[in-house]
């Protein structure tokens, strides 16, 4: 077997423009491939691809690989996979990393299956060992309660997802320079079993919650939909976004798309304001990244105050309203 | 529609995280004593979305399950939900499994247990979080795999998913015999009544071991598991009343320039 050389980063676009999770793969496969001393490849699939490829290699890649073809307008597993399966076997990559996207986690597993080695899943941190040169891959596990460090001891590429915004992007340098490569996987179309009939954007109203420098995210304890309107007048109030932890989700009071959390939606919004949730491990892993923590609980116990850098224990009912006048007295003056 | 959905036992995952605790030594949480070991929540889900498969079309749903001797409780609780009959793996052999591993002899287990047009995973189990058994054993089996879904039927022979993404879900048309891992957006999962836990003792539970289905050797080894530690920092902002506490915290977050 030849032996296995560099990073290759699997770069993924969001609305034509290249997404913050591939600047992010881009800053930490660099990073890696410096520490092994070799080059760091980027692949984007897809059809129609703008000059993102250009992009990525002011954001730190040496090589990019375009796959543009009708066959991968849409993802498709089989389609993706067996792109990137033979663009693996062409590179032999030492390193094989995507983003935990909703693209990453279904294409990752089934990839490192396919190519015999292992894989492992939204970690937030990856290290060298610079002797044994093997990935040390750190995750979240037990829902956030614990973590885990794995290295994949059989089977290359090594490969891991990486969490958005756990690792910084590289400063874009315009005068780096870098190779376009367009790769034709020769895939027989035959082998896709499934195909997108159609997409559903559910509607998000004002500003998006992955963006929002302001948070407000409202539990169990809010007890309905309607009580979730005074989270919404507060969130317009400081141009932010709603979110809620799994049971309002779970209850219909709030659309499923706004849970925060470990297979929701991650956050790390300046301000991060938590109402009436008990901040459990899976909400935590959602918006622990958030600079500035703010818990309002009856239960002065709630695990939210462990991570919190304000906290106000009482009952939110009488207390935000207060909250509100005040916030809305102050933001006039 | 014969369909197989695979469920694993865990730790309870609504353990507070007071009451969390590893063995560092065995790289695995302890369960606490006033917590049973439960079925994985979204496993729970996947047995609900075979059920109702079922439900709008007959057919058999097979629960399969590798853990230790214990791990028959949450094949008999899916019976008790509905579930037709039940497989257990189980050896010491299978301990050291890796994703890897527990996919490949999952498989295996598939493959022995004979006919199926659907099998079914939660979309990630709540103790590792890996995320990657059901696509491993779609790929191992040969068959397509959508993850994570919120929604099954089948149409004209075949299945039309609904797929979760961010910003909404895809509708997915796929050719059968396929692979799914649900989520949470299905849905509650119905409730085991008493006169299903009566059934479910009538039901067939086998049990496998690895004289059976061979044991596979791990591809990922854990290096160390630890709890990490956050220290406490919470400013507490008090007020008389509610009211007042609410209006301090106002103005302390103006002081911060957080407002």
């Amino acid at each position: 077997m030849a032996e296995n050389k560099g990073v290759l980063i699997v770069g993924e676009l969001l609305d034509g423009k290249l997404a913050s999770i591939t600047a992010e793969l881009l800053g930490i496969g660099r990073k890696l491939a410096d520490d092994l001393d070799e080059g760091l490849l980027a692949v984007f699939i897809g059809n129609g691809i703008t000059d993102v490829a250009g992009e990525a290699i002011t954001l730190g890649a040496d090589k990019v690989y375009v796959i543009d073809d009708p066959l991968f307008k849409d993802y498709v597993t089989d389609s993706y996979v067996g792109a990137l399966e033979k663009l693996s076997n062409d590179q032999a990559p030492e390193i094989l990393l995507l983003g935990q996207t909703s693209m990453g986690r279904d294409l990752a597993p089934r990839l490192a299956f396919r190519l015999g080695t292992a894989v492992t899943l939204d970690c937030v941190d990856l290290v060298l060992d610079p002797d044994t040169k093997l990935l040390q891959k750190s995750k979240p596990v037990y829902g956030g309660n614990a973590m885990a460090v794995y290295v994949g001891e059989e089977g290359r590429p090594q490969m891991a997802t990486i969490r958005p915004k756990a690792m910084e992007p590289l400063e874009q340098d315009v005068s780096r320079k870098g190779e376009v490569i367009p790769f034709d996987p020769a895939l027989d179309e035959s082998a896709v079993r499934a195909r997108v009939v159609e997409k559903v954007k559910e509607e998000v109203v004002g500003i998006k919650l992955e963006d929002a420098d302001v948070v407000i995210c409202g539990g169990r304890g809010i007890g309905s939909a309607e009580a979730f309107e005074q989270l919404n007048e507060l969130a317009k109030m400081l141009n932010g976004a709603v979110g809620a932890t799994r049971p309002p989700c779970d209850s219909g009071w709030v659309p499923a798309h706004v849970q925060v959390g470990l297979t929701g939606k991650l956050v790390s919004p300046t301000l991060y304001i938590g109402i009436a949730l008990s901040g459990s491990s899976q909400h935590q892993a959602g918006m622990s990244g958030s600079k500035n923590i703010v818990a309002i609980n009856k239960d002065p116990e709630a695990n939210i105050f462990g991570i919190a850098h304000y906290g106000v224990v009482g009952d939110y009912k009488k207390l935000l309203p207060a909250f509100l006048e005040k916030c809305k007295e102050l933001l006039s003056g | 529609m014969n369909m197989i959905v695979c469920v694993k036992q865990v730790v309870d995952p609504e353990t507070p995280a007071a009451a969390f605790k590893i063995d560092p030594e065995a790289k695995r949480a302890v369960a606490s004593k006033d917590r049973p070991l439960v079925i994985s929540p979204f496993d729970e889900q996947a047995v609900e979305a075979a059920l109702r498969v079922k439900d709008a079309q007959g057919g058999k749903v097979t629960i399969l399950s590798l853990g230790g001797e214990s791990a028959k409780d949450v094949v008999k609780h899916s019976m008790a939900m509905g579930a037709d009959a039940g497989v257990l793996l189980t050896d010491p052999a299978f301990d050291d499994s890796d994703s890897f591993a527990t996919a490949a002899v999952l498989a295996e287990a598939i493959k022995k247990i004979g006919e199926y047009d659907i099998v079914f995973c939660g979309r990630q189990e709540a103790d590792w979080d890996a995320g990657q058994v059901g696509s491993g054993i779609a790929e191992l089996l040969g068959i397509p795999s959508v993850t994570p879904i919120k929604k099954i039927e089948i149409k004209d022979g075949k299945a039309v998913v609904e797929r979760v993404v961010e910003d909404g879900y895809e509708v997915i048309e796929v050719s059968l015999p396929v692979l799914v891992t649900v989520s949470n957006e299905l849905g509650e999962p119905r409730y085991a009544t008493l006169k299903g836990i009566m059934a479910a003792a009538k039901k067939q539970l086998t049990t496998w071991n690895s004289q059976d289905i061979g044991a596979v050797p791990a591809k990922s080894k854990m290096l160390k598991l630890f709890i990490p530690v956050h220290e406490a920092r919470c400013e507490f902002i008090e007020g008389e009343t509610p009211e007042e506490a609410g209006v301090n915290l106002a103005v302390r977050l103006r002081e911060a320039k957080l407002l």
